[in-house]
Protein backbone atom coordinates (compact mmCIF):
# COMPACT_ATOMS: atom_id res chain seq x y z
CA UNK A 1 0.00 0.00 0.00
CA UNK A 2 1.26 3.41 -0.95
CA UNK A 3 0.50 7.23 -0.17
CA UNK A 4 1.17 10.45 -1.75
CA UNK A 5 1.17 13.76 0.85
CA UNK A 6 1.70 17.06 -0.61
CA UNK A 7 3.27 18.76 1.35
CA UNK A 8 2.17 22.51 0.41
CA UNK A 9 -1.80 21.13 1.18
CA UNK A 10 -0.23 19.80 4.33
CA UNK A 11 1.00 23.55 5.33
CA UNK A 12 -1.72 25.26 3.95
CA UNK A 13 -4.10 23.34 5.94
CA UNK A 14 -1.64 22.39 9.45
CA UNK A 15 -0.04 26.31 9.57
CA UNK A 16 -2.26 28.94 7.56
CA UNK A 17 -4.17 29.28 3.95
CA UNK A 18 -2.01 31.86 2.79
CA UNK A 19 1.19 30.39 3.91
CA UNK A 20 3.71 28.97 0.21
CA UNK A 21 6.67 29.13 2.10
CA UNK A 22 8.20 26.93 4.34
CA UNK A 23 10.03 28.84 6.71
CA UNK A 24 10.74 28.25 11.13
CA UNK A 25 10.78 25.75 12.98
CA UNK A 26 7.48 25.86 14.85
CA UNK A 27 5.36 25.87 10.67
CA UNK A 28 8.24 23.01 10.40
CA UNK A 29 7.19 21.11 13.42
CA UNK A 30 3.38 22.09 12.96
CA UNK A 31 3.87 20.18 9.11
CA UNK A 32 5.69 17.36 10.76
CA UNK A 33 2.83 16.43 12.98
CA UNK A 34 0.46 16.66 10.59
CA UNK A 35 2.17 14.26 8.19
CA UNK A 36 3.16 11.97 11.04
CA UNK A 37 -0.61 12.22 12.24
CA UNK A 38 -1.18 10.95 8.18
CA UNK A 39 1.61 7.95 8.70
CA UNK A 40 0.03 6.66 11.77
CA UNK A 41 -3.36 5.69 10.30
CA UNK A 42 -4.77 2.28 11.40
CA UNK A 43 -3.38 0.38 8.34
CA UNK A 44 -0.05 2.45 7.47
CA UNK A 45 0.93 2.33 3.98
CA UNK A 46 4.20 0.61 3.22
CA UNK A 47 5.76 3.55 1.57
CA UNK A 48 4.68 6.76 1.81
CA UNK A 49 6.00 9.41 -0.35
CA UNK A 50 6.08 13.16 0.64
CA UNK A 51 6.22 15.86 -2.64
CA UNK A 52 7.61 19.07 -2.00
CA UNK A 53 6.35 20.21 -5.88
CA UNK A 54 4.17 22.94 -4.47
CA UNK A 55 6.30 24.31 -2.29
CA UNK A 56 8.40 27.79 -2.82
CA UNK A 57 10.26 28.00 -0.29
CA UNK A 58 12.45 25.59 2.19
CA UNK A 59 14.78 27.17 4.52
CA UNK A 60 17.24 25.17 7.05
CA UNK A 61 14.77 25.36 9.80
CA UNK A 62 11.87 23.67 8.17
CA UNK A 63 14.03 21.03 6.15
CA UNK A 64 15.41 20.26 9.86
CA UNK A 65 11.69 20.16 11.27
CA UNK A 66 10.18 18.21 8.55
CA UNK A 67 12.38 16.18 6.66
CA UNK A 68 15.49 15.21 9.21
CA UNK A 69 13.32 14.41 12.55
CA UNK A 70 10.65 12.39 9.80
CA UNK A 71 13.68 10.18 8.65
CA UNK A 72 14.93 10.20 12.20
CA UNK A 73 11.87 9.18 13.44
CA UNK A 74 11.71 6.52 11.02
CA UNK A 75 15.53 5.19 11.87
CA UNK A 76 15.62 5.41 15.30
CA UNK A 77 12.02 3.52 16.14
CA UNK A 78 11.38 1.18 13.37
CA UNK A 79 7.69 -0.07 13.15
CA UNK A 80 6.23 -2.99 12.61
CA UNK A 81 5.41 -3.84 9.51
CA UNK A 82 8.21 -2.06 8.46
CA UNK A 83 7.58 1.71 6.84
CA UNK A 84 9.23 3.76 4.23
CA UNK A 85 9.26 7.31 3.50
CA UNK A 86 10.41 8.54 -0.14
CA UNK A 87 10.51 12.21 -0.94
CA UNK A 88 9.78 13.97 -4.86
CA UNK A 89 9.16 17.66 -6.44
CA UNK A 90 12.65 18.89 -4.57
CA UNK A 91 14.49 21.60 -6.76
CA UNK A 92 18.18 22.78 -6.62
CA UNK A 93 17.46 25.79 -3.59
CA UNK A 94 15.05 22.97 -1.65
CA UNK A 95 17.99 20.60 -1.79
CA UNK A 96 20.61 23.37 -0.81
CA UNK A 97 18.65 23.20 2.62
CA UNK A 98 18.41 19.77 2.39
CA UNK A 99 21.36 18.42 1.85
CA UNK A 100 22.93 20.57 4.75
CA UNK A 101 20.48 18.92 7.51
CA UNK A 102 21.48 15.65 6.46
CA UNK A 103 24.69 16.01 6.15
CA UNK A 104 24.60 17.56 9.87
CA UNK A 105 22.50 14.64 10.98
CA UNK A 106 24.39 11.82 8.67
CA UNK A 107 21.11 10.88 7.31
CA UNK A 108 20.00 9.43 3.83
CA UNK A 109 17.20 9.85 1.62
CA UNK A 110 15.27 8.25 -1.54
CA UNK A 111 14.05 10.73 -3.68
CA UNK A 112 12.57 10.64 -7.33
CA UNK A 113 14.79 11.99 -9.83
CA UNK A 114 13.22 12.00 -13.36
CA UNK A 115 11.29 8.78 -12.57
CA UNK A 116 13.93 7.13 -11.18
CA UNK A 117 15.08 6.66 -7.41
CA UNK A 118 18.42 8.61 -5.79
CA UNK A 119 20.18 8.65 -2.87
CA UNK A 120 20.35 12.25 -1.15
CA UNK A 121 22.88 13.00 2.14
CA UNK A 122 26.30 11.12 3.06
CA UNK A 123 26.03 7.32 2.36
CA UNK A 124 29.96 5.35 2.49
CA UNK A 125 31.20 4.31 -1.03
CA UNK A 126 30.02 0.66 -0.06
CA UNK A 127 26.16 1.28 0.98
CA UNK A 128 26.12 3.44 -2.15
CA UNK A 129 27.99 0.55 -4.98
CA UNK A 130 25.39 -1.92 -2.69
CA UNK A 131 22.03 0.43 -3.12
CA UNK A 132 23.02 1.18 -6.38
CA UNK A 133 23.33 -2.92 -7.38
CA UNK A 134 19.83 -3.06 -5.69
CA UNK A 135 18.11 -0.13 -7.52
CA UNK A 136 18.97 -2.18 -10.66
CA UNK A 137 18.17 -5.58 -9.99
CA UNK A 138 15.71 -5.75 -7.08
CA UNK A 139 14.62 -7.20 -5.74
CA UNK A 140 17.34 -9.21 -5.25
CA UNK A 141 19.05 -11.61 -2.37
CA UNK A 142 22.75 -10.56 -0.44
CA UNK A 143 24.14 -13.56 -1.93
CA UNK A 144 23.63 -11.97 -5.84
CA UNK A 145 24.79 -8.33 -4.39
CA UNK A 146 27.84 -10.02 -3.40
CA UNK A 147 28.69 -11.48 -6.02
CA UNK A 148 27.79 -8.44 -8.36
CA UNK A 149 30.40 -6.50 -6.64
CA UNK A 150 32.92 -9.12 -5.50
CA UNK A 151 32.43 -9.33 -2.38
CA UNK A 152 32.04 -11.79 0.86
CA UNK A 153 28.19 -13.07 1.78
CA UNK A 154 28.87 -12.09 5.22
CA UNK A 155 29.91 -8.09 4.04
CA UNK A 156 26.93 -7.29 1.62
CA UNK A 157 24.68 -8.56 4.80
CA UNK A 158 26.27 -6.37 6.97
CA UNK A 159 26.00 -3.28 4.42
CA UNK A 160 22.30 -4.07 3.30
CA UNK A 161 21.23 -4.50 6.70
CA UNK A 162 22.88 -0.74 7.21
CA UNK A 163 20.94 0.86 4.43
CA UNK A 164 17.66 -1.12 5.87
CA UNK A 165 17.98 0.12 9.07
CA UNK A 166 19.02 3.86 7.55
CA UNK A 167 15.58 3.01 5.71
CA UNK A 168 17.17 3.29 2.18
CA UNK A 169 16.26 -0.47 1.29
CA UNK A 170 13.26 -2.59 1.83
CA UNK A 171 13.10 -6.05 3.07
CA UNK A 172 10.37 -8.08 0.41
CA UNK A 173 9.61 -11.77 0.53
CA UNK A 174 11.79 -11.51 -2.86
CA UNK A 175 14.62 -9.78 -1.10
CA UNK A 176 15.86 -6.30 -0.93
CA UNK A 177 14.21 -3.42 -3.16
CA UNK A 178 14.10 0.57 -3.24
CA UNK A 179 11.56 2.21 -1.87
CA UNK A 180 9.77 3.92 -4.58
CA UNK A 181 8.30 7.10 -4.82
CA UNK A 182 4.16 7.15 -5.61
CA UNK A 183 2.78 10.18 -7.93
CA UNK A 184 -0.40 11.93 -6.84
CA UNK A 185 -3.13 11.29 -8.40
CA UNK A 186 -6.60 12.38 -7.62
CA UNK A 187 -8.30 10.39 -4.55
CA UNK A 188 -5.30 9.67 -2.80
CA UNK A 189 -4.86 11.20 0.60
CA UNK A 190 -2.43 14.70 1.14
CA UNK B 1 19.92 66.79 31.71
CA UNK B 2 19.90 65.45 28.30
CA UNK B 3 23.33 63.82 26.93
CA UNK B 4 23.63 64.62 22.94
CA UNK B 5 24.53 61.53 20.75
CA UNK B 6 25.98 63.35 17.17
CA UNK B 7 24.40 60.42 14.73
CA UNK B 8 27.43 60.54 11.74
CA UNK B 9 26.43 62.42 8.67
CA UNK B 10 26.95 58.55 7.21
CA UNK B 11 25.29 56.26 8.94
CA UNK B 12 26.58 52.80 7.89
CA UNK B 13 27.75 49.55 10.02
CA UNK B 14 31.24 51.01 10.62
CA UNK B 15 30.32 54.91 11.63
CA UNK B 16 27.44 53.38 14.20
CA UNK B 17 30.70 52.38 15.91
CA UNK B 18 30.50 56.26 16.78
CA UNK B 19 27.07 56.15 17.94
CA UNK B 20 27.63 53.18 20.47
CA UNK B 21 31.06 54.75 21.99
CA UNK B 22 28.62 57.63 22.44
CA UNK B 23 26.11 56.10 24.43
CA UNK B 24 28.57 53.44 26.46
CA UNK B 25 29.09 55.50 29.05
CA UNK B 26 25.78 56.45 29.74
CA UNK B 27 23.32 54.85 32.14
CA UNK B 28 20.04 53.81 30.51
CA UNK B 29 17.90 55.97 32.28
CA UNK B 30 19.78 58.83 31.42
CA UNK B 31 18.03 61.38 29.09
CA UNK B 32 19.62 61.27 25.27
CA UNK B 33 18.81 63.26 22.18
CA UNK B 34 19.94 61.25 18.98
CA UNK B 35 21.15 64.53 16.81
CA UNK B 36 20.44 63.01 13.13
CA UNK B 37 20.18 66.65 11.84
CA UNK B 38 23.26 66.77 9.84
CA UNK B 39 22.63 63.34 8.24
CA UNK B 40 22.31 63.01 4.68
CA UNK B 41 22.96 58.78 4.24
CA UNK B 42 22.04 55.99 6.30
CA UNK B 43 22.36 52.31 4.83
CA UNK B 44 19.53 49.34 6.47
CA UNK B 45 21.78 48.79 8.81
CA UNK B 46 22.36 52.26 10.37
CA UNK B 47 18.48 52.61 10.35
CA UNK B 48 17.71 49.59 12.00
CA UNK B 49 20.85 49.95 14.53
CA UNK B 50 19.16 53.46 15.65
CA UNK B 51 16.01 51.88 16.05
CA UNK B 52 17.58 48.91 18.43
CA UNK B 53 19.32 52.37 19.99
CA UNK B 54 16.34 53.14 21.14
CA UNK B 55 14.79 49.97 22.13
CA UNK B 56 17.85 50.01 24.30
CA UNK B 57 16.75 52.97 26.52
CA UNK B 58 14.60 52.64 29.90
CA UNK B 59 14.11 56.77 28.91
CA UNK B 60 12.41 57.20 25.53
CA UNK B 61 15.09 58.79 23.52
CA UNK B 62 14.50 62.00 21.75
CA UNK B 63 15.58 62.72 18.06
CA UNK B 64 16.34 65.17 16.04
CA UNK B 65 15.37 63.86 12.09
CA UNK B 66 18.05 64.97 9.24
CA UNK B 67 17.47 68.52 8.31
CA UNK B 68 18.32 68.09 4.88
CA UNK B 69 14.67 67.53 2.78
CA UNK B 70 15.89 64.09 0.24
CA UNK B 71 17.47 62.84 3.27
CA UNK B 72 14.59 62.78 5.94
CA UNK B 73 12.04 61.91 2.76
CA UNK B 74 14.25 59.01 2.22
CA UNK B 75 14.43 58.04 5.89
CA UNK B 76 10.43 58.62 5.80
CA UNK B 77 10.17 56.18 2.40
CA UNK B 78 12.03 53.30 3.93
CA UNK B 79 9.34 53.16 7.10
CA UNK B 80 12.20 54.64 9.66
CA UNK B 81 10.05 57.50 10.80
CA UNK B 82 7.02 55.41 11.26
CA UNK B 83 8.93 52.67 13.41
CA UNK B 84 10.59 55.21 15.31
CA UNK B 85 7.87 57.68 16.12
CA UNK B 86 6.81 54.26 18.68
CA UNK B 87 10.83 55.17 20.61
CA UNK B 88 11.46 58.34 20.22
CA UNK B 89 10.03 61.48 20.86
CA UNK B 90 11.00 63.24 17.70
CA UNK B 91 11.57 66.84 16.38
CA UNK B 92 12.38 68.56 13.17
CA UNK B 93 10.22 68.12 9.76
CA UNK B 94 8.97 64.29 9.57
CA UNK B 95 7.97 64.08 6.32
CA UNK B 96 5.15 61.63 5.14
CA UNK B 97 6.97 58.33 3.77
CA UNK B 98 4.69 56.14 0.93
CA UNK B 99 5.39 52.48 2.49
CA UNK B 100 7.38 50.40 -0.38
CA UNK B 101 7.46 52.48 -3.18
CA UNK B 102 11.08 53.40 -3.34
CA UNK B 103 12.35 51.41 -6.11
CA UNK B 104 15.64 50.26 -3.95
CA UNK B 105 14.06 49.48 -0.87
CA UNK B 106 13.25 45.77 -1.19
CA UNK B 107 11.87 45.59 1.92
CA UNK B 108 11.01 48.63 4.28
CA UNK B 109 12.09 48.81 7.70
CA UNK B 110 9.89 45.24 8.96
CA UNK B 111 9.19 45.13 12.91
CA UNK B 112 10.14 41.35 13.50
CA UNK B 113 8.98 39.47 16.52
CA UNK B 114 7.14 36.01 16.25
CA UNK B 115 6.97 33.65 13.43
CA UNK B 116 4.15 34.84 11.36
CA UNK B 117 6.33 38.45 10.78
CA UNK B 118 9.11 35.73 9.17
CA UNK B 119 6.43 34.52 6.68
CA UNK B 120 5.08 37.84 6.21
CA UNK B 121 8.87 39.32 5.29
CA UNK B 122 9.77 36.50 3.16
CA UNK B 123 6.24 36.64 1.27
CA UNK B 124 6.67 39.93 1.07
CA UNK B 125 10.01 40.33 -0.59
CA UNK B 126 9.90 37.07 -3.05
CA UNK B 127 8.74 39.26 -6.49
CA UNK B 128 10.78 41.79 -5.95
CA UNK B 129 13.69 40.68 -4.75
CA UNK B 130 13.71 37.87 -7.93
CA UNK B 131 13.33 40.70 -10.23
CA UNK B 132 16.13 43.04 -8.39
CA UNK B 133 18.66 40.41 -7.74
CA UNK B 134 18.43 38.89 -11.43
CA UNK B 135 17.79 41.94 -13.22
CA UNK B 136 19.70 44.40 -11.29
CA UNK B 137 22.46 42.87 -9.80
CA UNK B 138 22.96 39.90 -12.66
CA UNK B 139 22.47 37.15 -10.22
CA UNK B 140 21.65 33.80 -11.13
CA UNK B 141 18.00 32.91 -10.81
CA UNK B 142 19.00 30.08 -8.21
CA UNK B 143 20.27 33.32 -5.98
CA UNK B 144 16.88 34.71 -4.98
CA UNK B 145 15.35 31.56 -3.37
CA UNK B 146 18.85 31.48 -1.40
CA UNK B 147 18.35 34.99 -0.36
CA UNK B 148 14.99 34.07 0.91
CA UNK B 149 16.11 31.22 3.19
CA UNK B 150 18.99 33.96 4.26
CA UNK B 151 16.37 35.86 5.34
CA UNK B 152 14.21 33.58 6.84
CA UNK B 153 16.98 32.60 8.95
CA UNK B 154 18.30 35.90 9.79
CA UNK B 155 15.09 37.03 10.87
CA UNK B 156 14.57 33.76 12.85
CA UNK B 157 17.41 34.65 15.22
CA UNK B 158 15.52 37.60 16.55
CA UNK B 159 12.16 35.55 17.45
CA UNK B 160 13.83 32.56 18.76
CA UNK B 161 17.19 33.90 20.65
CA UNK B 162 17.11 37.93 20.96
CA UNK B 163 14.45 37.95 23.85
CA UNK B 164 12.19 40.88 22.02
CA UNK B 165 11.60 42.21 18.70
CA UNK B 166 13.77 43.60 16.53
CA UNK B 167 13.74 45.07 12.77
CA UNK B 168 14.64 44.03 9.73
CA UNK B 169 15.44 46.57 6.20
CA UNK B 170 16.52 45.28 2.86
CA UNK B 171 17.76 47.44 0.01
CA UNK B 172 19.96 47.53 -2.57
CA UNK B 173 22.63 50.84 -3.44
CA UNK B 174 25.62 51.33 -4.79
CA UNK B 175 28.70 50.49 -2.74
CA UNK B 176 31.18 52.44 -4.54
CA UNK B 177 33.91 53.81 -1.45
CA UNK B 178 35.18 49.72 -1.46
CA UNK B 179 33.75 47.66 -4.30
CA UNK B 180 32.12 50.42 -7.32
CA UNK B 181 29.37 47.89 -7.57
CA UNK B 182 25.75 47.83 -6.50
CA UNK B 183 25.04 45.55 -3.67
CA UNK B 184 21.73 44.40 -1.88
CA UNK B 185 21.83 44.30 1.64
CA UNK B 186 20.27 42.54 4.46
CA UNK B 187 20.07 44.68 7.97
CA UNK B 188 18.60 42.58 11.25
CA UNK B 189 18.96 44.54 13.87
CA UNK B 190 17.90 44.15 17.93
CA UNK B 191 19.04 45.19 21.50
CA UNK B 192 17.75 42.17 22.76
CA UNK B 193 19.99 39.16 25.12
CA UNK B 194 22.79 38.70 22.82
CA UNK B 195 24.59 35.79 21.52
CA UNK B 196 26.54 35.34 24.47
CA UNK B 197 23.60 35.12 27.15
CA UNK B 198 21.87 33.20 24.97
CA UNK B 199 24.70 30.31 24.64
CA UNK B 200 24.67 30.78 28.16
CA UNK B 201 21.47 30.05 28.76
CA UNK B 202 22.03 26.56 27.28
CA UNK B 203 22.30 23.20 30.09
CA UNK B 204 25.04 22.44 28.07
CA UNK B 205 27.37 25.34 28.25
CA UNK B 206 30.37 25.38 30.02
CA UNK B 207 32.07 28.77 31.12
CA UNK B 208 36.07 29.31 31.15
CA UNK B 209 38.52 32.15 31.63
CA UNK B 210 38.87 32.86 27.71
CA UNK B 211 34.25 33.61 27.39
CA UNK B 212 33.56 36.70 26.28
CA UNK B 213 31.23 37.53 23.46
CA UNK B 214 33.85 37.17 20.37
CA UNK B 215 33.64 33.55 22.06
CA UNK B 216 30.48 34.00 21.71
CA UNK B 217 30.02 34.93 18.34
CA UNK B 218 32.96 32.65 17.03
CA UNK B 219 30.74 29.47 18.64
CA UNK B 220 27.77 30.41 16.86
CA UNK B 221 28.83 31.78 13.17
CA UNK B 222 31.99 29.69 12.86
CA UNK B 223 30.70 26.64 14.89
CA UNK B 224 27.46 26.88 14.27
CA UNK B 225 26.55 26.23 17.99
CA UNK B 226 23.07 27.53 19.61
CA UNK B 227 21.81 27.18 22.94
CA UNK B 228 19.23 24.49 21.55
CA UNK B 229 21.70 22.08 20.51
CA UNK B 230 21.87 20.40 23.77
CA UNK B 231 19.49 17.75 23.14
CA UNK B 232 18.87 19.27 19.65
CA UNK B 233 21.45 18.16 17.38
CA UNK B 234 19.87 19.60 14.20
CA UNK B 235 19.80 23.50 15.70
CA UNK B 236 22.46 26.35 14.80
CA UNK B 237 22.26 25.72 11.01
CA UNK B 238 20.01 29.19 10.51
CA UNK B 239 23.77 30.98 10.40
CA UNK B 240 25.42 28.19 8.46
CA UNK B 241 23.06 28.60 5.92
CA UNK B 242 23.51 32.15 5.98
CA UNK B 243 27.41 32.06 5.99
CA UNK B 244 27.20 29.19 2.45
CA UNK B 245 24.89 31.47 0.55
CA UNK B 246 27.00 34.61 1.21
CA UNK B 247 29.96 32.81 0.69
CA UNK B 248 28.52 31.22 -2.41
CA UNK B 249 27.77 35.22 -3.79
CA UNK B 250 30.79 36.46 -3.15
CA UNK B 251 29.19 38.22 -0.19
CA UNK B 252 29.89 39.44 3.33
CA UNK B 253 28.70 38.63 6.15
CA UNK B 254 29.35 40.58 9.92
CA UNK B 255 27.41 39.80 13.35
CA UNK B 256 27.94 42.59 16.03
CA UNK B 257 26.92 41.40 19.52
CA UNK B 258 28.36 43.00 22.84
CA UNK B 259 31.39 44.26 22.98
CA UNK B 260 32.53 41.98 19.62
CA UNK B 261 32.17 41.98 16.22
CA UNK B 262 32.68 39.01 13.68
CA UNK B 263 32.90 39.19 9.90
CA UNK B 264 33.13 36.58 7.09
CA UNK B 265 35.30 38.87 4.85
CA UNK B 266 34.66 38.40 0.70
CA UNK B 267 38.46 39.15 -1.17
CA UNK B 268 37.13 42.74 -2.14
CA UNK B 269 37.15 44.06 1.19
CA UNK B 270 39.76 44.77 3.78
CA UNK B 271 37.61 44.66 6.87
CA UNK B 272 39.15 42.51 10.43
CA UNK B 273 37.84 39.07 10.86
CA UNK B 274 36.92 39.75 14.46
CA UNK B 275 37.11 42.92 16.36
CA UNK B 276 36.84 42.88 20.28
CA UNK B 277 36.72 44.99 23.11
CA UNK B 278 33.74 47.46 21.62
CA UNK B 279 31.93 49.86 23.13
CA UNK B 280 29.01 47.41 24.78
CA UNK B 281 25.89 47.69 22.90
CA UNK B 282 23.05 45.14 23.53
CA UNK B 283 21.38 42.78 21.33
CA UNK B 284 22.65 41.11 17.85
CA UNK B 285 23.18 43.32 14.57
CA UNK B 286 23.70 41.23 11.29
CA UNK B 287 24.59 42.93 7.66
CA UNK B 288 24.61 40.54 5.23
CA UNK B 289 26.03 41.94 1.48
CA UNK B 290 25.83 40.71 -1.76
CA UNK B 291 27.45 42.17 -4.59
CA UNK B 292 26.37 42.69 -8.31
CA UNK B 293 28.12 40.24 -10.59
CA UNK B 294 29.90 41.67 -13.45
CA UNK B 295 30.32 40.03 -16.94
CA UNK B 296 33.49 37.75 -16.27
CA UNK B 297 33.30 37.15 -12.67
CA UNK B 298 33.86 33.87 -11.62
CA UNK B 299 30.57 31.19 -11.30
CA UNK B 300 29.33 31.13 -7.77
CA UNK B 301 30.72 28.37 -6.06
CA UNK B 302 28.93 25.08 -6.04
CA UNK B 303 26.08 24.66 -2.88
CA UNK B 304 27.04 22.72 -0.16
CA UNK B 305 27.25 18.92 -0.25
CA UNK B 306 25.97 19.12 -3.86
CA UNK B 307 28.72 16.53 -4.85
CA UNK B 308 26.29 13.54 -3.44
CA UNK B 309 23.35 15.25 -4.57
CA UNK B 310 22.96 12.71 -8.06
CA UNK B 311 25.59 10.40 -7.46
Amino acid sequence: MMQHIDVSTVLQGAVCALYSNLVTRPTGAAVRSAIEALLETRHPPIVTTIDFSGVNLLDFSCADEIVAKLLLRQTESPTVPDRFVTFRGMRDDHLDALEAVLERRALALVWEVEGRPELLGPVSDDEARHWDVVRARGPVWADMVAAELGLTLDSSVRTLDSLWRRRLVMRTDAGFTVPRATAPSPGRPS
Amino acid sequence: MTSVISVPPSLDEQTFEHVVEQLAPLAPDEKVLFDARHARWASPFGLTALLAAAQSRAERPSFAAPENADTASYWARTGFFRHAAELFELHGTIPRGRDGHESDVLLEITPVTQTDDVHAVVGRIQQKAADILHGQLKLETAATMGFGMTLSEACQNIVEHAGCGGWVAVQTYSFRKRLGRRVVVIAVCDAGIGFRRSLESSPSHRHDDRWNDARALESAVVHAVSRFRHGDAGRGQGLAGIKRFTTRWDGKLSVRSGTARIAMIPSWDEDEPMREGLAPFPGAQVQIMIPERLPGDPKPSAAAGARGRIR
